[in-house]
């Protein structure tokens, strides 16, 4: 077939928690990168369509191409080139789908039975929002369009149909779940937010919800500080103000959108005498990270970041292992059903080639032919026009729909296409 | 008599023991449940091992090694069921019966024939001063198994490794909370037990401080205990390095109550020789 006529191939190249480490997902992320990730990896030329998603948890790239080898290799330079991180690196820990575990891959995300907490519901929002985002951009097309769409459609009844999501399970129940192991009653606890983000507002509201006495919240901006203790009722302060807050709080949750480090060892070691030596719990879910990982090494201080709540998690997978089984099911016919419309996809550029061909052919006709009609009155015109559409048209239809009806019969398909690319001659175009 | 209830609570402490460890795996709570009351019965067993001894030789059963760390263990098996009513902090009860049968199996070993007390001894002060004293000592060895417990499970959340014990031991708080209130009433007992002891001595010997090797040891105990209690009131000591600084006491602890018998000689010596 020629170029024109080349299959879309789905590609998905990404990170997770189970083969990354923070310190590769972190750069991978690209935060502080001046132009969109997403706007960045469009300008790629073999890539097509594409979505950028970054979670704490994850960095994806999900594209589309016709030259998925290319793209492929060009992408993977340019993360490199952005990330700082060697290509050599990236290759290293990437995972990288095609068409049929692409699609599965990326419906096992947003039904969250790719998460680390399987069944946490925030994954589905962070998808929507990388939708979202891609859609502002413009750099997603048909493919991507029907593959999210199908996708959020897949995970809304895995969560309506399992009792996968039943619990409620997300970074900030691992959270509470350590800090009970740490203090036992949260009744006389405080905590303290970093950052006033989703993440944050979340794990307060679990918090708030296994009873800790007091709230403070910590934000660059005073006024979303504000705005949110008002909310869950609690204190504000300033990102400034956090060194004295210290002092009151036992258990700190950080995720802030910032760059560099939040919170330091030498602000948490001089916090320490004047709160007594009283444990204190850290959880650092920001990437990049907010807190300096050495504070774990202070006495009575206990740091988690995202990785490490990797193991508390871990306790919940056996009781999630049979609901997500049935959850995988669904989401294998729903790849069976996505996969049907793809292969009708296939057909899409060479039922594009025979109408353009046609088209192409009408129009010389028609000109042609016009030097010899003589002067014409507009409708007479339009009536030719519309005579000569409806020939082509009717010569077309029948192999279209031949074409269209055989699309996901894998076996004569691709016998089809050629012989209608070569009965048309579609190659010399 | 008093052997035979004796054996017979050594025997069902082991078999609490036995139930607190399948509960520990299982953490099933009637296992538990069981387990605290076999313990309770083996509590009362040994109680009456205690009873008949007294009756049998007619002062406080507080004199040779049998008797003392007999005392010990039935001190610490009431202390711990008197905690496990108030405060139910699980898989406490894994941690401290192997502890109990330890001192029950040291006591089982020691020479256990009843003798007449000395003149030296027959005194008010023997068990207002020995009773005291082991009871005290009874506290600091539940202290320093909370602090074997704090240990671990400090050192699984600091490493990040939790496991299966994880699940299982209370929070660090609850078990660091526990432990200073062991050092509260464990400190005093052990001051108004030496001082006691200071009394008696002076009644007994015509000197309240002899510097005897007991004595001295009985002070750095005392010290460090005092020490343990100081940093903790005023500066706020707590968590890994006050559970270090228990453990520690309670071997020294160990070392005044066995090891200065057996090492330096003394005016305590009368112990090992019965």
């Amino acid at each position: 077939m020629s170029q024109g006529f080349k299959q879309q191939t789905i590609l998905l190249i990404g990170v997770n928690h189970k083969t990354a480490p923070v310190e590769v997902r972190e750069p991978l992320a690209l935060k502080g990168a001046e132009e969109e990730p997403v706007k960045l990896f469009a300008q790629i030329p073999p890539v097509d369509e594409v979505l950028f998603l970054s979670t704490c948890n994850r960095v994806e790239v999900l594209f589309t191409s016709t030259d998925p080898k290319r793209a492929l290799i060009e992408l993977k330079e340019l993360w490199a080139q952005k990330s700082g991180l060697p290509v050599p690196t990236i290759d290293e820990h990437v995972y990288e789908y095609r068409n049929e575990d692409a699609i599965r891959h990326i419906f096992m995300v947003a039904s969250s039975l790719d998460s680390m907490v399987v069944g946490e519901p925030q994954i589905l929002g962070q998808l929507k929002d990388a939708y979202r985002h891609a859609s502002d951009f413009k750099t997603t097309g048909m493919v991507l369009n029907r593959l999210l769409h199908k996708a959020f459609s897949v995970a809304k009844k895995v969560r309506t149909e399992t009792k996968i999501g039943s619990q409620a399970v997300s970074i900030s129940y691992a959270a509470v779940e350590l800090a009970r192991k740490i203090f036992g009653e949260l009744s006389d606890k405080v905590a303290m937010l970093i950052g006033a983000g989703e993440m944050a507002e979340l794990a307060a509201q679990h918090l708030i919800s296994n009873g800790v006495k007091g709230l403070i919240v910590a934000n660059r901006t005073l006024e979303r500080a504000v705005e949110l203790s008002t909310q869950l009722g609690g204190d504000a302060i300033g990102l400034d103000e956090i060194e004295d807050a210290l002092v009151k709080a036992d258990i700190v949750i950080s995720s802030t959108g910032a760059p560099g480090l939040v919170l330091t060892k030498d602000q948490v070691k001089r916090a320490m005498r004047p709160r007594r030596h009283r444990l204190l719990f850290l959880i650092d879910i920001a990437v990049p990270r907010d807190i300096d990982p050495a504070i774990n090494d202070i006495e009575n201080v206990y740091l988690y970041d995202i990785d490490d709540l990797k193991g508390v998690v871990e306790e919940n997978k056996q009781e999630r292992a049979k609901e997500a089984k049935k959850a995988e099911r669904m989401v294998e016919e729903e790849l069976l059903k996505f996969l049907s419309w793809m292969k009708t996809l296939d057909v899409l550029p060479v039922i594009q080639g025979i109408q353009e061909k046609a088209e192409a052919i009408r129009r010389r006709e028609l000109e042609r032919s016009k030097k010899y009609l003589g002067n014409l009155s507009d409708d007479q015109l339009e009536a030719i026009e519309r005579l000569t559409n409806s020939i082509v048209q009717k010569i077309l239809h029948d192999p279209i729909v031949c074409l269209r009806k055989n699309a996901s019969n894998e076996e004569c398909v691709k016998a089809l296409l050629d012989t209608t690319s070569i009965l048309f001659n579609l190659d010399s175009n | 008599m008093d052997r035979f209830f004796f054996v017979l609570a050594f025997l069902v402490y082991g078999v609490s023991f036995g139930g607190f460890f399948v509960h520990m795996i299982t953490l099933k709570k009637p296992v538990k449940r069981a387990a605290l009351w076999v313990l309770f019965c083996g509590f009362i067993l040994h109680g009456l091992s205690i009873g008949a001894r007294w009756y049998e030789s007619g002062h406080p059963p507080v004199v040779n090694f049998h008797e003392t760390l007999s005392f010990v263990a039935f001190f610490m098996t009431g202390l711990y069921l008197a905690l496990e009513q108030k405060y139910r902090l699980k898989t406490i009860g894994t941690f401290v019966t192997p502890i109990i049968l330890l001192i029950m199996a040291a006591a089982a070993v020691q020479p256990q024939r009843v003798v007449p007390l000395p003149p030296a001894l027959q005194s008010i002060w023997l068990p207002i001063h020995a009773t005291i004293c082991l009871i005290s000592y009874a506290v600091f060895a539940l202290s320093f198994c909370i602090s074997v417990m704090f240990l671990i499970q400090e050192r699984q959340i600091k490493k990040k490794h939790l496991g299966g014990l994880f699940k299982r031991l209370p929070s660090l708080d609850a078990l660091d909370v526990m432990n200073e209130r062991c050092l509260k009433v464990g400190f005093p007992l052990l001051t108004i037990g030496i001082v006691t002891g200071s009394i008696w001595a002076e009644e007994a010997w015509g000197r309240y401080w002899g510097w005897d090797p007991k004595e001295t040891w009985s002070l750095i105990t005392w010290l460090w205990y005092a020490a343990i209690l100081h940093q903790r009131l005023t500066v706020g000591w707590r968590g890994r390095r006050a559970a270090i600084m228990t453990i520690i006491g309670f071997l020294t602890l160990i070392f005044t109550f066995i090891g200065v018998n057996f090492l330096l000689s003394g005016e305590h010596s009368y112990v090992s020789r019965f």
